[in-house]
């Protein structure tokens, strides 16, 4: 590897934010491949902060850094991405659900999400199920993901995938649930493809089911 | 100045009985889903009543107010903005009218703005005491006893909500987190962290409320007793929850079964107890009876 891949690496772990940003211009001078930035510098980062998150070594605070970081980095990578031909994982949409304005944990998903290379529609919060069915049409998204904190409003997520069944949109996308309040037998129960109890278990099911 | 009744009593050295949830209750009888528990205090506050005399008949030597969502940048996102100064005048004199007649103490609620602080999230320090400060203002002045700071996650916010709280009120209070990573919040504070800055913020009554299951707060419990040397408030929930067919949660932890766990939370150490979701009057009557 490259030891400027390695220090992308480490200092989107480490949530410097400036350092990424000189490092990954670095790298694009030098002639990598933004695929490789990308993908061993910082997705594999990414995916370090959300193992270390699962352990209970990092919590919200340096996830969020670190995410900060790489999004910085991103900002300078992505007009080179495109003409590399590097595609994304795929297209999300993603939003806390009707009635629910809890987005704290909607966002570190999407920041997750993006530090996995996926592509990010972020809905915010409130969302009615008319807005999810809308953004999925006019973006062709391939994955849904709803969060909700409340008890009150989770039930809103089955009302969404109905919405998206009479849209005949169900077919056509991945839909993954998350919150507090939620769990896997609810998301059975309810006709989603999938339940993340955190947002670096996101990511996984997010690749998992689309794979 | 008098003492406060509710550091008299505890000073006496007795156990007091906090109240039971909130919210799970309120939802129990009705309140649809997605609407703010704030919202009865304005449109159907003789069930808010209702169940504030429910707890005191079980035994609550203390009722908390409706308005753990009661800051001004909770209620703009329920869609209840310009509203905070009558929903919390309201909400303490609801509590002040069930506990008329009885020595029950009214504490009021003041959660999480549900936003984060900056850097890590869009709240200014400045806002959030603002917010705090204003909300403390109206509920002492509408006749609480104390102030309950609840369901904190981050050192941040509480600071800035000991410090608005402060700049308003000279009330007893009481600051209580909620460990909902175990015995971590999220945002990765630790029992013991958490009670040694909050006594040097001079907090009256360091707390534990909501979490995850009761044998993770109950290890909690017993970090926090070991941090501090002032009193420990303990509201842990009625257990994790499961989901029914609709996807309600049900709590499984029987009335009976939170009355037998009471005793240890108050030999561990606690010196106020009660519980917090999925806690309903019947699991209350059980604490009181065994603690008291």
């Amino acid at each position: 590897m490259e030891p400027v891949i390695k220090e992308i690496f480490d200092s989107i772990l480490e949530g410097s934010q400036k350092v990424t940003v000189v490092k990954v211009q670095e790298a694009l001078d030098k002639g990598i491949n933004p695929g490789v930035i990308l993908n061993d510098g910082m997705v594999a980062a990414m995916a370090e902060v959300g193992r270390l998150f699962e352990e209970g070594e990092y919590f919200v605070p340096e996830m969020l850094i670190a995410a900060r970081a790489m999004q910085n980095g991103l900002a300078v990578l992505k007009p080179h991405l495109a003409s590399a031909n590097v595609k994304s994982q795929g297209k999300v949409v993603a939003g806390t659900v009707k009635g629910d304005l809890h987005d704290i944990g909607k966002n570190l998903v999407c920041m997750m999400l993006e530090g996995a290379a996926f592509e990010i529609v972020d809905l915010g919060s409130d969302v009615t199920p008319e807005k999810f069915v809308e953004a999925i049409r006019t973006t062709g998204a391939n994955v849904v993901c709803m969060s909700a904190l409340l008890t009150t409003t989770m039930p809103n997520m089955k009302t969404t995938i109905e919405a998206l069944k009479s849209a005949g949109l169900r077919d056509k996308v991945k839909v993954m649930v998350g919150g507090a309040p939620l769990t896997d037998q609810y998301a059975r129960e309810i006709g989603a493809d999938g339940y993340a109890p955190d947002a670096s278990r996101a990511v996984a099911l997010a690749k998992s089911l689309l794979a | 100045m008098s003492a406060s009744p509710f550091l008299a009593r505890l000073n006496e050295g007795r156990v007091l009985v906090a109240d039971g949830a909130t919210g799970t209750n309120l939802q129990k009888r009705g309140l649809p889903r997605g609407v703010a528990g704030e919202l009865w205090v304005l449109e159907k506050p003789e069930e808010i009543l209702r169940l504030h005399r429910d707890f005191i008949e079980a035994g609550a030597d203390i009722v908390l107010t409706c308005t753990f969502g009661g800051t001004s940048v909770r209620l703009e996102h329920a869609g209840l903005s310009g509203q905070a100064e009558e929903i919390n005048r309201k909400a303490v004199e609801l509590a002040r009218q069930a506990a008329k007649g009885t020595s029950t103490l009214v504490a009021a609620s003041i959660g999480p703005t549900g936003q984060l602080l900056k850097p890590y999230g869009p709240l200014e320090e400045e806002t959030a005491v603002a917010s705090f400060a204003s909300q403390a203002k109206t509920l002492t002045e509408a006749g609480a006893d104390l102030l309950v700071i609840e369901t904190q996650f981050d050192l941040g916010e509480a600071e800035a909500a000991i410090k608005g709280v402060r700049s308003a009120s000279m009330l007893p209070l009481v600051c209580s987190f909620s460990f909902d990573r175990g015995t971590r919040t999220m945002m990765g504070v630790r029992p013991s962290q958490a009670g040694r800055q909050l006594e040097a913020l001079g907090v009256d009554v360091v707390g534990i409320n909501c979490g995850r299951s009761l044998d993770e707060n109950f290890n909690a419990l017993k970090e926090l007793r070991a941090a501090t040397t002032l009193p420990v408030w303990f509201k842990p929930n009625a257990g994790l929850p499961r989901l029914d067919d609709d996807g309600c949660p049900v709590y499984d932890v029987t009335p009976e079964n939170m009355g037998f766990y009471a005793c240890d939370w108050v030999n561990a150490g606690a010196n106020v107890v009660g519980g917090c979701c999925g806690t309903s009057p019947e699991h209350l009557r059980e604490i009181a009876k065994r603690v008291k």
